[in-house]
C-alpha cells in the first residue's frame, strides 16, 4: 500500500510527510518528524501525554491518524517556548516543581495553555476538570494545579 | 496491514465508496473509539472513510424548530453552541460527559451511538429527547429513532454500506426541560454504572403533558422506558409521581453483574437517578435554574 502524502502546518511551519494509512499523528510526530516532545503514555487516549492542538482544538495525537493532519494547523510542545524564552506556564512549572519524571509534562503544558487561552481566569475546580484527561503518577497534581493557577494570575497581571 | 484511508469531500462520494467497499469498512469521525480499537487489534478494516471533509457532517443546522447535528460535530463544538444548549441542556451535558477535554475535541454524538456500548453517556439523553438519526446507504436515505439504533453490545441496525450522517434533536414546547445524570464511583473520567435521561413538557399549570425516559448501562442496549414516562404524565411531577417513575425505571433493568456494579445495585440506582434527573428536568421546564448533572 502506497504511503499517504500529507501537507500540514506544525508550529507555524509548513511541513510535508509520508505516512502509512494506519499510522497515528503521534507516531508521525515522533518517528518521522523527530518532534519527540509529545509522549506516548497509554496510546489509547487516557493519559494525555500526547496532547497537541489540531486546528485550535486540544486532542490526543495518539487518537488522530497522520493522514487526518492534511491541511490542518498543528501546535506541539516544541512550539511553546519563544526561542530561549520559556512560556509563562513552563516557567511556573519549574518554580512550583510541578514535575518529577517529566513524561506527562508536555501534555500538561499544552493542555493548560489551551485552557488559559479559552479562560484566563479559571477556578481551581475548572482547572482540575480541564486537566482530568492528563495523568501524572509523580506529583499528586497539587503542584501542577498551583502552577497553572499562578500562571493565570500572572498573565492577568494581578 | 493493508488498510486504505479515504477522505471524500461529498456525501455522494462517501456513499459510493461504501457501496463499492469490501465488508470490513469503518467510518472515521472523531476516531476516539476507532483508533483505540485499531490499536488493540480488535478491528482490522480494509477501508476507513474519514467523513470530516464533507461539509454537512461538520454542521449544526436549525431545522423545524430543532437542530440537526452532523455526524462529525465534536462534543466541544456542541457545548459551544448556545442555542442547542438552551433547547436541550441535558443532551449537551450528557455529550460533555464523554471522556476528557482532549476526547471532547474529537468525540461525536453519532460515534457514541454507533459504538453501541450499553453505557454510552449521550444515548439515554438522546432517547429522552426523542432524537432520530438520518442514515444513508446504497438504497437511499432513512430515519431511525435513536432507541432503535443499538441492537446489542457493539451491534447496530445499520445495514451493509449504510452510515449515520446526522442526529436530529426536535423542537419542543415552551415549558420543557431535560436532564441526564450518570453514576460513577469517582468524579470524572469513568464509564457509567447507570445513566438516566429524562425529558418533560408541562402545561401552564405545571402538569406534565409529555415525558420520555432513557436508561443506560442497565441492559444490553440503552433503553426507552415508556412506563417510567407514563408515571409522570398527568401529574405535577410530585413525590408520588417520582416514586412511581423510580419503580418503573428499576423494573425494566436487566443489567450485568460486574466489578463496577452488581445487578441489585444498578437496579436500585437506576430508579434513584431517574427520579433525580426528572426533578432537574421539571425544574428546568419551570424556569428554575438547575445546576445540572455535568461531571
Amino acid at each position: 500500500m502506497a504511503k499517504i502524502h500529507v501537507t500540514t502546518e506544525i508550529n507555524g511551519d509548513e511541513v510535508e510527510f509520508l505516512c502509512e494509512p494506519d499510522q497515528t499523528l503521534l507516531d508521525v510526530l515522533r518517528d518521522e518528524l523527530n518532534l519527540t516532545g509529545s509522549k506516548e503514555g497509554c496510546a489509547s487516549g487516557d493519559c494525555g501525554a500526547c496532547s497537541v492542538m489540531v486546528d485550535d482544538r486540544l486532542v490526543c495525537a495518539c487518537l488522530v491518524l497522520g493522514a487526518e493532519a492534511e491541511s490542518t494547523s498543528i501546535e506541539t510542545i516544541e512550539g511553546m517556548a519563544d526561542g530561549e524564552e520559556l512560556h509563562p506556564l513552563q516557567q511556573k512549572f519549574l518554580e512550583h516543581a510541578a514535575l518529577q519524571c517529566g513524561v506527562c509534562t508536555p501534555g500538561f503544558l499544552v493542555a493548560a495553555k489551551a485552557l488559559l487561552e479559552k479562560n484566563p481566569d479559571p477556578s481551581e475546580t475548572e482547572v482540575r476538570y480541564w486537566l482530568a484527561g492528563n495523568l501524572c503518577r509523580c506529583t499528586g497534581y497539587d503542584k501542577i494545579i498551583r502552577a497553572v493557577m499562578d500562571t493565570a494570575a500572572d498573565m492577568r497581571g494581578s | 496491514m493493508t488498510m486504505r484511508y479515504e477522505r471524500p469531500e461529498t456525501l455522494d462520494a462517501a456513499i459510493a465508496l461504501l457501496a463499492d467497499a469490501p465488508t470490513r469498512t469503518r467510518i472515521l469521525a472523531g476516531g476516539t473509539d476507532l483508533l483505540v480499537q485499531l490499536r488493540a487489534g480488535m478491528i482490522e478494516p480494509d477501508l476507513v472513510v474519514d467523513i470530516k471533509a464533507i461539509p454537512e457532517m461538520r454542521a449544526i443546522t436549525a431545522e423545524d424548530g430543532g437542530f440537526r447535528i452532523g455526524a462529525a460535530v465534536a462534543g466541544a463544538e456542541l457545548s459551544e453552541h448556545p442555542e442547542v444548549k438552551k433547547l436541550w441542556p441535558g443532551v449537551v451535558e450528557a455529550v460533555d460527559l464523554i471522556g476528557s477535554t482532549q476526547i471532547q475535541g474529537r468525540c461525536t454524538m453519532v460515534g457514541n451511538l454507533c459504538n453501541a456500548s450499553p453505557a454510552a453517556d449521550s444515548v439515554p439523553a438522546m432517547i429522552a429527547a426523542g432524537a432520530a438519526v438520518r442514515i444513508v446507504g446504497p438504497s437511499g436515505t432513512r430515519e431511525l429513532p435513536v432507541e432503535e439504533v443499538v441492537t446489542a453490545p457493539g451491534q447496530t441496525a445499520l445495514g451493509d454500506g449504510e452510515f449515520v450522517t446526522s442526529v436530529f434533536l426536535p423542537a419542543r414546547s415552551g415549558r420543557s426541560g431535560d436532564a441526564y445524570l450518570r453514576f460513577i464511583p469517582r468524579t470524572e473520567m469513568d464509564i457509567a454504572v447507570v445513566g438516566a435521561g429524562v425529558s418533560v413538557s408541562l402545561d401552564e399549570s405545571g402538569t406534565c403533558t409529555a415525558a420520555r425516559v432513557g436508561l443506560g448501562a442497565v441492559a444490553a442496549t440503552p433503553l426507552l422506558v415508556p412506563n417510567a414516562a407514563a408515571a409522570l404524565v398527568g401529574t405535577r411531577v410530585d413525590e408520588q409521581a417520582l416514586a412511581r417513575l423510580g419503580s418503573a425505571a428499576s423494573a425494566v433493568c436487566r443489567p450485568i453483574d460486574d466489578k463496577r456494579g452488581t445487578i441489585e445495585y444498578r437496579t436500585k440506582v437506576a430508579g434513584v437517578l431517574a427520579k433525580r434527573a426528572a426533578i432537574i428536568a421539571r425544574d428546568r421546564a419551570n424556569g428554575i435554574a438547575a445546576t445540572g448533572g455535568a461531571h
